[in-house]
């Protein structure tokens, strides 16, 4: 998903980095709100961050015979919401962009839309959907972080596809959706599973935390 | 969970990510098999005409350099679970 640096023509970018920048510091607010409220979220904030520093830095090979990353984006939208998440995506982002020549410092608002928000976004709905249906939240927390990563891949087909709309807008759109979306489908899977093997481990070490923060479905809590 | 569920999972898990290798067995990045999606994007964008207008400031000299940095990027977010699951572990155990 990432978009490389300078491949992104100059408007697009100045679009996304306000877009970016607008939910970034309303994450800011609400992590000084959330560490104030219950000074023991730090911890889970730190290992949001840091499941998304491992995930993404994961290449794996797909079924398409060509290799992605997972994002990690999806347990830190359930705990926190896609604000907070787009503040820790924006560390892990610029972390690769200035010392991996991945994504770029241009391309960053365009990478922290599609990685910080959108994917979380959606996450963060599926998991608040699915528990408030009194779902189980390991279940939830599986199609939470599946949707995450691959809501994710779109946001960046659909980016690049505005951006580069030749011939056509949609037919940009299905060849760069080919090529992250599809080849994203399998990593999604295993990013699902992770996400919920760290999630049990959460669940029996952190309970009163995880319903402090309104984290489970009622039945949990 | 119990441990069966858990450890199935995690076989599921691997699986996904062999079975590629596997089913594309001999191929490599010679003949276009298991290149980066990102770079496959560049690729189509470079179709359109498009001249990449900034590179970036720093990039790592060599392979090398760039697996010692995605390790590093992979060891600092394992430090930092290990640490508080070993930490919320010890703490349950006590009560």
């Amino acid at each position: 998903m990432h978009i490389m640096e300078g491949y992104l023509p100059i408007q697009w970018c100045i679009i996304w980095y306000v877009i970016s920048f607008i939910v970034v510091a309303y994450g800011i607010y609400q992590i000084k709100k959330i560490v104030d409220e219950t000074p023991e979220s730090k911890a889970l904030l730190a290992v949001s961050g840091a499941f998304m520093f491992i995930l993404s830095s994961l290449k794996l090979p797909s079924v398409t015979g060509s290799c992605s990353h997972p994002c990690g984006n999806g347990l830190g939208a359930a705990l926190f919401g896609p604000a907070v998440t787009a503040v820790l995506a924006t560390i892990v982002l610029l972390f690769q962009a200035i010392l991996l020549a991945h994504g770029g410092l241009t391309s960053l608002g365009a990478n922290i839309f599609s990685m910080g928000i959108v994917g979380p976004f959606v996450g963060w709905i599926i998991y608040k959907a699915f528990t408030k249906a009194n779902v189980s939240s390991t279940i939830a927390i599986f199609f939470a972080a599946f949707f995450a990563d691959l809501l994710t891949y779109v946001a960046t087909s659909f980016q690049l596809a505005l951006a580069f709309p030749a011939p056509t807008f949609s037919a940009a759109l299905v060849s760069f959706l080919t090529v992250f979306a599809v080849t994203q489908v399998p990593l999604a899977i295993g990013e699902g599973i992770l996400t919920v093997i760290i999630w049990d481990r959460l669940l029996a070490y952190k309970p009163k935390l995880l319903a402090k923060l309104n984290a489970l479905s009622p039945n949990e809590a | 969970m119990n441990k069966t569920t858990l450890i199935i999972l995690a076989v599921i898990c691997i699986v996904i990510f062999i079975a590629p290798l596997i089913m594309y067995h001999g191929h490599g990045e010679d003949d276009g098999y298991f290149g980066g999606a990102d770079d496959a994007a560049g690729e189509q964008i470079e179709k359109t005409g498009f001249e990449p207008w900034f590179s970036s400031i720093w990039e790592p000299p060599s392979g090398e350099i760039e697996s010692l940095l995605f390790a590093l990027q992979a060891a600092i977010g394992a430090i930092i679970i290990g640490y508080f699951f070993g930490y919320w572990r010890g703490q349950s155990k006590d009560d």
